[in-house]
């Protein structure tokens, strides 16, 4: 049996192509894992962002009770902290849309409460025996640590944002990405208190 | 010729960004690099002398072999700018202290009040694994009532000594965060007392009752109060030894002769946990 050589030619580039299509989805397949789990990094991100903000509205109820139980005059700053919280616990954002629009407003309800604490703190000044309370001074650590953690948790999310909206740019990763839907994710902005806490003095 | 001259830029722009960008990164970093041989203690002052951080690295080199949890103490004179939170936390995450899989680190950061500085700071750093452990509050409360206090006298080794002995009790869960703070909180003065004393009566009193009831009940209740009294004999030692956490490094002593090098870190993860105080 004598195969014809017009066959031959056409049965390789047959291969050929089907060789070089198999590669290409599977590289595809690859990057296109690539991006999940780069999104899903962010995703986890996020959630630690949240988790450290949920921290700090759970400390407020806490210290408004210590604080009221020694300064009893200071009703009104006290209750601009509870509405300040209370309205930063309302906007949540969807790991999903993380656009920059949500994000900001997230953003503005999170510095809401740390300018209404900042202000509380700056009360509490003239009540030395609260400050010297063994609870205050507990939650004040507590306070501090979790601005420390706040400010850790952006830049962790900021990084891993970066690293996904890289991806997402680079060629050929890119043409995956916009046919398959990977948005662009929004970062936390360098306002007063990204990189560093916040400083909590009591 | 547009395009060269375009292209001419570009590449100033890259030698120039490529010279002025690592400095730059670099003293955002400015923490000093990981010790090469590892090293838990590393004192960059001098304020040990040879023999106190051989038996710190010894104790902490051991409890590393033991629990997994890495302890490390860095002693700097400055912060290079930084708070000492942010100091500590990235000593943590980028010399990797803890185990990569429980994140089980602890970085105790001292700058000392004598090498030039007008204030003393310390802080206590905690990986996310034993955030659990150590709690901000706690890790407050062991840097103002067992460390500070000697640091002012100027005892850096004994207020290290004391700092890291409970951080071991606690993150190897001998007793937990509570019961520090129930041995520390200021309303618990006189329960150390009432305890002890309220337990060797009742004590004596359900050992006499027991006397009588034996002749009755003896099966049942010779079974059930020794339960009774072994918990009431360990709750009154525990509230008679408060205010004397001196001692319990005792515990450690001579185990197994020299432990060896401390293998390195473990790439353990830290989220910004932990407090400190300053005198």
């Amino acid at each position: 049996m004598k195969i014809r050589k017009g066959t031959l030619i056409a049965l390789i580039t047959v291969g050929a192509i089907l060789l070089l299509l198999l590669i290409m989805i599977g590289t595809g397949v690859s990057r296109y894992n690539k991006l999940v789990s780069l999104e899903e990094n962010v995703n986890e991100k996020w959630s630690q962002v949240e988790n450290v903000y949920q921290r700090r509205a759970d400390l407020i109820p806490n210290l408004v009770n210590t604080v009221k139980g020694y300064a009893e005059h200071e009703q009104q700053t006290l209750t601009k902290v509870i509405e300040a919280r209370s309205k930063a616990t309302s906007v949540n954002v969807d790991p999903k849309n993380l656009d920059g629009q949500s994000l900001q407003k997230f953003q503005q309800a999170q510095k809401g409460l740390s300018s209404a604490l900042s202000r509380l703190m700056v009360v509490v000044e003239r009540y030395p025996d609260l400050k010297a309370s063994q609870n205050f001074r507990d939650l004040q650590a507590q306070l501090e640590g979790t601005e420390n953690r706040i400010s850790v948790e952006r830049r962790k999310f900021n990084q891993a944002a970066r690293k996904y909206n890289t991806k997402i740019r680079q060629f050929p990763t890119n043409m995956i990405a916009n046919t398959m839907g990977f948005e662009k994710k929004a970062y936390f902005e360098a306002d007063q208190g990204a990189d560093e806490a916040p400083q909590v003095e009591f | 010729m547009k395009p060269d001259k375009l292209k001419l830029y570009f590449f100033t722009f890259i030698i120039i960004t490529g010279i002025f960008l690592p400095a730059e990164s670099q003293s955002q970093v400015a923490i000093p690099d990981r010790p090469s041989p590892p090293k838990l203690v590393n004192d960059f002052t001098s304020t040990l002398n040879q023999q106190e951080k051989v038996a710190l690295e010894r104790k902490l080199v051991r409890f590393n072999d033991t629990s997994s949890t890495q302890i490390t103490v860095v002693i700097v004179s400055d912060f290079n700018g930084q708070s000492k939170s942010q100091f500590a936390y990235k000593i943590g995450e980028e010399w990797g202290v803890g185990q990569k899989e429980f994140d089980n680190g602890l970085v105790i950061l001292l700058k000392p009040k004598e090498v030039g500085n007008n204030e003393g700071e310390v802080f206590i750093a905690t990986g996310y694994g034993v955030e659990g452990a150590v709690p901000d509050a706690i890790a407050n409360r062991i840097t103002e009532e067992e460390m500070i206090p000697e640091f002012k006298k100027g005892n850096y080794y004994a207020g290290l000594d004391k700092g890291t002995d409970i951080l071991m009790k606690l993150t190897a869960g001998e007793y937990s965060a509570e019961e520090y703070q129930k041995q520390t909180g200021d309303s618990n003065k006189t329960a150390g007392y009432i305890v002890p004393i309220l337990a060797m009566i009742i004590v004596i009193f359900l050992m006499k009752r027991s006397q009588k009831t034996k002749r009755t009940f003896s099966r049942r209740q010779s079974s059930a109060t020794p339960g009774i009294l072994t918990a009431l004999l360990l709750f009154g030692m525990g509230g008679r030894h408060s205010g004397s956490w001196n001692n319990f490094s005792s515990g450690g002593g001579s185990f197994g002769g020299d432990a060896g090098g401390f293998g390195g870190f473990g790439g353990g993860s830290f989220g910004g946990g932990g407090a400190g105080g300053s005198w």
